[in-house]
C-alpha cells in the first residue's frame, strides 16, 4: 500500500485498480441490496465486511493455528492444504458476515418496522443488562454474567412493547444503523486483544507473480482475488434472478406493499437480503485479508464509505451497478492519485462521485430515484 | 370523531406543557423566563448546587471547560443542523464541514500574517460556511434523499482532508495561537477561567432561538415544512423548494460556522483530527436524539450527547460502545427523540417513508 | 382576449415505450366546469400532470392564459394560476388545517427570507393576512372549527375538501381536481357537486376528473373523453353521454359486433 512514490506504469494501477474495485463491488453489493428492499442505507455495513476480516482472522490463528512467523519467515503454504486454507478463511469471514448481518437486522431494525421479533428483544435486553453492568464493575465476566441475568425479565418486556408494532421515520433507521456501527466498531476496540492497534493476519499465500501483463506484475492473490469475486456475483446475479427467494426480493424492491398482498413472506426476504450483502462482504473480507495482510477495528469505515459511494455510483439498487461502480472507483483512485498525490486519495472517491451525480443523478446504470412521483 | 377527541390526539405531555405555559398571564411568561435565562446564565456554577450538582458534574474534568469546549458547541451545531435535518428534512451527513470552515476561517484570519481582530472573524467566519452551504447546495439539492447524504457526507471529508493536505490550513499539524475574544470589564477571555466563553456563546445560543424561532413560524417555516413533508406537492402548492432548501442549507451551514468559531476561539488551535466525520455522525445523533425538528429537543440532544461521555468517564474506554448502544436503543423505544416536534410526537411515519 | 382560459394543443406524452397520452388536443373556457372522463388507465391523470407542469410533453404545447407554460417550473406554474388536487390525497400530515392552507397562501407571499428573519413589518402583516385567508376558506368549504387540527387526523371527507381549500389558497384562475368524490356516499357527492358549483360560481375555472357520471354529468358545462391516450370525444353532456363511442369505451365493443 505504499507504492505510491514508485512510479507506476498505466497498467499497474489498472491491474490493481481492478483488484481493489472488484473489493469495492462485494461489499457495494451489500449496501445496494438493502437499499433496494429496504430504502435504508446500512451504516452499519461496514462493521459488518469487519467482523468478517476479524473471521478470517481468528479461523486462521485459532483454528488452523497458524503464526505470523515460522521462524522470521511468512508461513508460507501449499498446495492442497493451501486450497483447504483459504476456501475454509472465506467460509468463516461470510459465516461471520452474514451472522452478524442476521443479527444486525433483527435488532437495530426489524423492530422500527413495527416487526420486532423475540430474537431482536433478547439481543437488545443483552445489550442494555451489559452497559447496565458497567456502571458496577469493570471485569467483562461480571459484565457478561450480569448481563446474562438482566436478558431473561427484560427481553419479555421488549417483547411486549414490540408488539405495539409502530413505524419509525426514515431517520430513526438511519440513527440505529450509526449506533449499531458504533457499537461493533467500538466493542471489537475495547474488548479485542489488540484493542485500537492493527492486527496483522498471517500471511499464507506466497504472492508470486504470475505473469505479465503490459508491465503490470499480476500477482496470485490478484488472480484468486478476481476470480473469486466474479464466482461470488456471478452466484448472487442467478440467485436473484432465477430462484424463488431471489424474484421475492427483486418484488419486494419494486414494491413491497403488493408483494406483501400477493404473498410474499417480505420479513424473510429481507432477512435473506441482509444475508446475502453480508456474505458478500465477508467475501470481501476474506479479499482483503489476502491481499493486504491486516485489518483494525475501524476497518470498515472509510472502505464502507467507498463501497457505498461505489453502488450510488453504479445505481443503486443496482447489482451489476454495484460492480459497475466498485470498479470505476478502484480504478479512478489509483489513476487519481498517482496524477494528483497519494494523500487526495480519499477525496477522488467522493469527486467522482459528485461529478457522477451531477450530470447522471440516477447512477451511471440508473435507478431513477430523483423523479417526483406524483 | 368528534372535534374534541380530534384535538386531543395532536397534545402530548411535552405540548401540555407547552399549552399550559402560553396560556400563562403575559407578566408571568416573562418574569419564568427571565428566571430560566439567568439560571442558565449560571451553568457554570451548577456543580456546586448540592443535589443538581451532583448530578450534572463530570469527574475527571472540569465542568466548566466540558461545558464550553463541547456542550456550547454541541447545542449551536444541534441547532443548525436541525434547520437543515429537522425544519427542511435534508439528510445532511458532513456537517462537520460548515464547523471546520468556520473554526478554520477564524483560525486563519486572526492567527496568520495578516490579522485581524477577532470581533470581525466572526462575521467572516460566519460568510465563509454560508458560501460553502450554498456552493455545496447549489448542485446537490436537486438530488433525492439519500443520494444527498452520502454527497453531504463527502464534502465533510473533503474540507478535512483538503485542510490536512494545505499548508497554508496548518497541514496535518493545524493552527494553533488562535485569538480569544476580546476581553472587556468583568468579562476577561484568558486561559484560566472558563466562565466568560459561557456568557459569550449562552448569548449567542439565545439569539440563534431567537432568530430561528422567528423563522420558524413564518412563511419560510411553514415553507420548510411542507418540503419536509411532502416535496412534490409542497411543489404543486407554488412553493419555491430548491429556494427554500438551499437557504436552509445556507442559514444552517451559518450557524455551523458560527460554532466554528466559537470553538476556535475557546481551545486556541485546531487541527484536522477535530473535523472527523464522526463528529457529522455524532452531531446527527445529537438531533435525531433530541427530537428532529423540535429546537428544545435538539438542544437537549446536542447537551446530552456532549455531556454523557464525559459524565460517564468511569465508563473509560467503553464510553462509545455504550453511546452506540444507546443510540440503538433510543431508535427502538423512542424514535421520535426525546422532546419530538409537535405532530411527531406519536412517531409514525410519514407518506413515502414507509417503503415496507 | 379570447374566452380560452387553457389549451392543450397536440401533447403526446411518452414513458419509455408507452404512450400515455397521443396527440390530445382541448381546451377550457374561462368560467366553465370542463370535466375529463375515461376509463381508468385513459391518460386523465397524466393529462392533469402535464398541465401542471409534473412532466414535460414529449410533444405538443400547453397554452395558459395566452402564455406558454412549457419549460416552466411547477411552482411557477402554481403562481401562474393553476392549482390541482391529487388522487391519493397529499395534505402535509402532521401540519394542522389552517397551515395546510396557509402554505397555499404563501405561493403569492412576498416577504423574504431575510425580511422573515428580520421580522420587518410587512412579514408581519401577510402572516396576519395570510392566517385570515386561510380561514375564510376554511370556512368557505366548510370546516373552519377544524382548523387547528392535524390533516391526518382530519375524517376523510374533510381532509378531501382541505385539499380543495389549500389550492383554492393559491388563488388560482384553473383548478384541477382529480377524482374530488372518490370514497363519498351520494349525499357526499350531492354536498360536492354544490360545493364545486359554488367554486364556480366565485370565478375559478374548473377542470374536474371524475369516475362517477352522476358528479360530472350534473355539474360539468362539457365534457372530454380519452381512452388509452387519445382524446375521442368532446362536448355538451347530453351529446357525451349518447355517443357511441364514449359508450363502448366505457363498456367495450360486444363480441360479435367485433
Amino acid at each position: 500500500m505504499s507504492h505510491w512514490l514508485i512510479y507506476r506504469t498505466f497498467w499497474d494501477l489498472t491491474v490493481s485498480g481492478i483488484v481493489l474495485g472488484l473489493i469495492y463491488a462485494l461489499v457495494a453489493l451489500g449496501y445496494t441490496m438493502v437499499y433496494g428492499v429496504l430504502r435504508l442505507i446500512n451504516f452499519a455495513h461496514s462493521e459488518i465486511f469487519m467482523v468478517g476480516t476479524f473471521g478470517v482472522l481468528i479461523s486462521l490463528t485459532k483454528v488452523f493455528g497458524i503464526s505470523l512467523f515460522d521462524d522470521g519467515q511468512y508461513p508460507y503454504r501449499s498446495g492442497f492444504v493451501l486450497v483447504a486454507i483459504l476456501v475454509c478463511s472465506i467460509i468463516a469471514a461470510m459465516v461471520v458476515s452474514g451472522a452478524g448481518a442476521i443479527v444486525l437486522e433483527r435488532t437495530a431494525y426489524r423492530p422500527l418496522r413495527g416487526a420486532g421479533d423475540a430474537y431482536g428483544a433478547v439481543v437488545l435486553a443483552f445489550l442494555t443488562g451489559l452497559i447496565a453492568s458497567f456502571l458496577f464493575s469493570d471485569h467483562i465476566m461480571t459484565n457478561l454474567a450480569i448481563a446474562a441475568v438482566i436478558t431473561g425479565p427484560v427481553s419479555f418486556g421488549y417483547v411486549r412493547i414490540f408488539r405495539r408494532g409502530r413505524q419509525a421515520p426514515r431517520l430513526a433507521f438511519l440513527i440505529s444503523a450509526i449506533g449499531s456501527s458504533m457499537a461493533m466498531a467500538e466493542a471489537v476496540a475495547t474488548w479485542g486483544p489488540e484493542q485500537r492497534s492493527v492486527y496483522t493476519t498471517p500471511r499464507v499465500l506466497e504472492k508470486k507473480v504470475l505473469f505479465n501483463f503490459l508491465g503490470a506484475d499480476v500477482r496470485i492473490d490478484y488472480v484468486i482475488v478476481a476470480i473469486g469475486a466474479i464466482l461470488m456475483m456471478t452466484s448472487l446475479l442467478l440467485f436473484v434472478n432465477r430462484t424463488r427467494l431471489g424474484r421475492g426480493i427483486r418484488a419486494v424492491a419494486q414494491d413491497a406493499e403488493t408483494a406483501r398482498i400477493l404473498g410474499v413472506n417480505v420479513n424473510s426476504v429481507i432477512l435473506v437480503t441482509f444475508l446475502l450483502g453480508g456474505a458478500m462482504a465477508g467475501g470481501a473480507a476474506m479479499m482483503f485479508t489476502l491481499v493486504y495482510d491486516q485489518t483494525r477495528f475501524n476497518i470498515g469505515f472509510l472502505l464502507g464509505v467507498k463501497s457505498f459511494t461505489a453502488a450510488v455510483l453504479g445505481g443503486i439498487g443496482n447489482i451489476k451497478g454495484a460492480l459497475f461502480g466498485g470498479i470505476v472507483l478502484g480504478l479512478a483512485e489509483n489513476y487519481g492519485s498517482s496524477i494528483f498525490g497519494g494523500q487526495w486519495k480519499d477525496v477522488i472517491a467522493f469527486v467522482v462521485l459528485l461529478t457522477v451525480l451531477m450530470f447522471r443523478p440516477t447512477g451511471i446504470l440508473g435507478e431513477s430515484l430523483g423523479k417526483a412521483r406524483v | 370523531m368528534s372535534l374534541t377527541e380530534a384535538f386531543r390526539q395532536r397534545t402530548t405531555p411535552q405540548l401540555q406543557l407547552g399549552n399550559r405555559f402560553r396560556a400563562l398571564p403575559r407578566s408571568a411568561k416573562w418574569s419564568l423566563s427571565a428566571l430560566l435565562i439567568a439560571a442558565l446564565y449560571l451553568t457554570p456554577y451548577w456543580p456546586d448546587v448540592p443535589v443538581l450538582g451532583w448530578i450534572i458534574n463530570t469527574p475527571g474534568t472540569s465542568f466548566e471547560n466540558v461545558l464550553t469546549d463541547q456542550i456550547m458547541m454541541f447545542i449551536l451545531v444541534a441547532l443548525g443542523l436541525n434547520v437543515v435535518v429537522g425544519f427542511a428534512g435534508l439528510l445532511d451527513l458532513g456537517y462537520v464541514g460548515f464547523y471546520a470552515v468556520g473554526a478554520y476561517t477564524t483560525a486563519v484570519v486572526t492567527s496568520g500574517q495578516f490579522t485581524l481582530p477577532w470581533i470581525a472573524a466572526l462575521p467572516l467566519s460566519v460568510i465563509m460556511a454560508m458560501i460553502a452551504g450554498v456552493i455545496l447546495g447549489t448542485p446537490t439539492l436537486r438530488l433525492r434523499g439519500d443520494y444527498l447524504a452520502i454527497v453531504t457526507l463527502g464534502f465533510g471529508e473533503i474540507i478535512r482532508i483538503t485542510a490536512n493536505n494545505s499548508n497554508w490550513l496548518g497541514g496535518p499539524r493545524g493552527i494553533s495561537k488562535i485569538a480569544r475574544p476580546p476581553s472587556f470589564g468583568p468579562l476577561q477571555f484568558g486561559v484560566l477561567n472558563a466562565k466568560p466563553y459561557w456568557y459569550l456563546g449562552f448569548t449567542v445560543i439565545l439569539i440563534v432561538i431567537f432568530v430561528l424561532t422567528r423563522l420558524e413560524n413564518s412563511r419560510v417555516g411553514r415553507a420548510w415544512a411542507a418540503v419536509r413533508e411532502d416535496e412534490d406537492a409542497a411543489e404543486l402548492m407554488g412553493v419555491d423548494t430548491f429556494k427554500f432548501k438551499l437557504w436552509a442549507f445556507a442559514i444552517g451551514a451559518a450557524i455551523g460556522g458560527l460554532a466554528g468559531c466559537l470553538y476556535a476561539s475557546k481551545v486556541g488551535f485546531i487541527n484536522p483530527d477535530n473535523f472527523q466525520l464522526q463528529l457529522s455522525i455524532l452531531f446527527l445523533a445529537a438531533v435525531v436524539l433530541g427530537g428532529t425538528g423540535s429546537m428544545y429537543g435538539v438542544i437537549m440532544g446536542g447537551f446530552l450527547v456532549a455531556w454523557i461521555p464525559e459524565r460517564f468517564r468511569g465508563f473509560s474506554t467503553r464510553r462509545y460502545f455504550v453511546f452506540g448502544v444507546v443510540l440503538v436503543l433510543v431508535m427502538v423505544f423512542r424514535p421520535q427523540g426525546i422532546i419530538p416536534r409537535r405532530g411527531a410526537a406519536a412517531g409514525i411515519a410519514k407518506k413515502g417513508e414507509s417503503d415496507v | 382576449m379570447s374566452d380560452v382560459l387553457l389549451s392543450v394543443d397536440q401533447v403526446t406524452m411518452q414513458f419509455g415505450g408507452v404512450t400515455a397520452l397521443d396527440n390530445v388536443s382541448l381546451h377550457i373556457n374561462k368560467g366553465e366546469i370542463l370535466g375529463l372522463i375515461g376509463p381508468n388507465g385513459a391518460g386523465k391523470t397524466t393529462c392533469f400532470n402535464v398541465i401542471t407542469g409534473v412532466y414535460a410533453p414529449t410533444s405538443g404545447t400547453v397554452t395558459f392564459d395566452d402564455k406558454s407554460l412549457l419549460g416552466l417550473k411547477r411552482f411557477q406554474i402554481t403562481k401562474r394560476g393553476i392549482a390541482r388536487t391529487f388522487q391519493n390525497i397529499r395534505l402535509f400530515p402532521d401540519m394542522s388545517a389552517v397551515e395546510n392552507v396557509m402554505v397555499g397562501v404563501d405561493a403569492h407571499s412576498k416577504t423574504s427570507v431575510v425580511g422573515a428573519i428580520l421580522g420587518i413589518p410587512r412579514s408581519r402583516r401577510e402572516e396576519t393576512e395570510s392566517r385570515e385567508r386561510a380561514h375564510e376558506l376554511l370556512k368557505f368549504i366548510g370546516i373552519d372549527e377544524y382548523a387547528e387540527v392535524a390533516a391526518r387526523n382530519l375524517p376523510y371527507g374533510h381532509q378531501r375538501r382541505l385539499e380543495i381549500a389549500r389550492a383554492l389558497g393559491t388563488n388560482p384562475k384553473l383548478l384541477c381536481l382529480d377524482e374530488p368524490a372518490a370514497g363519498f356516499n351520494p349525499a357526499e357527492k350531492q354536498e360536492l357537486n354544490e360545493l364545486i358549483l359554488k367554486i364556480r360560481d366565485q370565478g375559478y375555472t374548473v377542470l374536474l376528473i371524475e369516475h362517477d357520471m352522476n358528479v360530472v354529468m350534473k355539474i360539468s358545462d362539457r365534457i372530454a373523453v380519452l381512452d388509452f391516450g387519445r382524446k375521442i370525444a368532446e362536448g355538451l353532456p347530453q351529446e357525451i353521454r349518447n355517443n357511441p363511442d364514449v359508450v363502448a369505451a366505457y363498456l367495450g365493443v360486444p363480441d360479435d359486433a367485433a
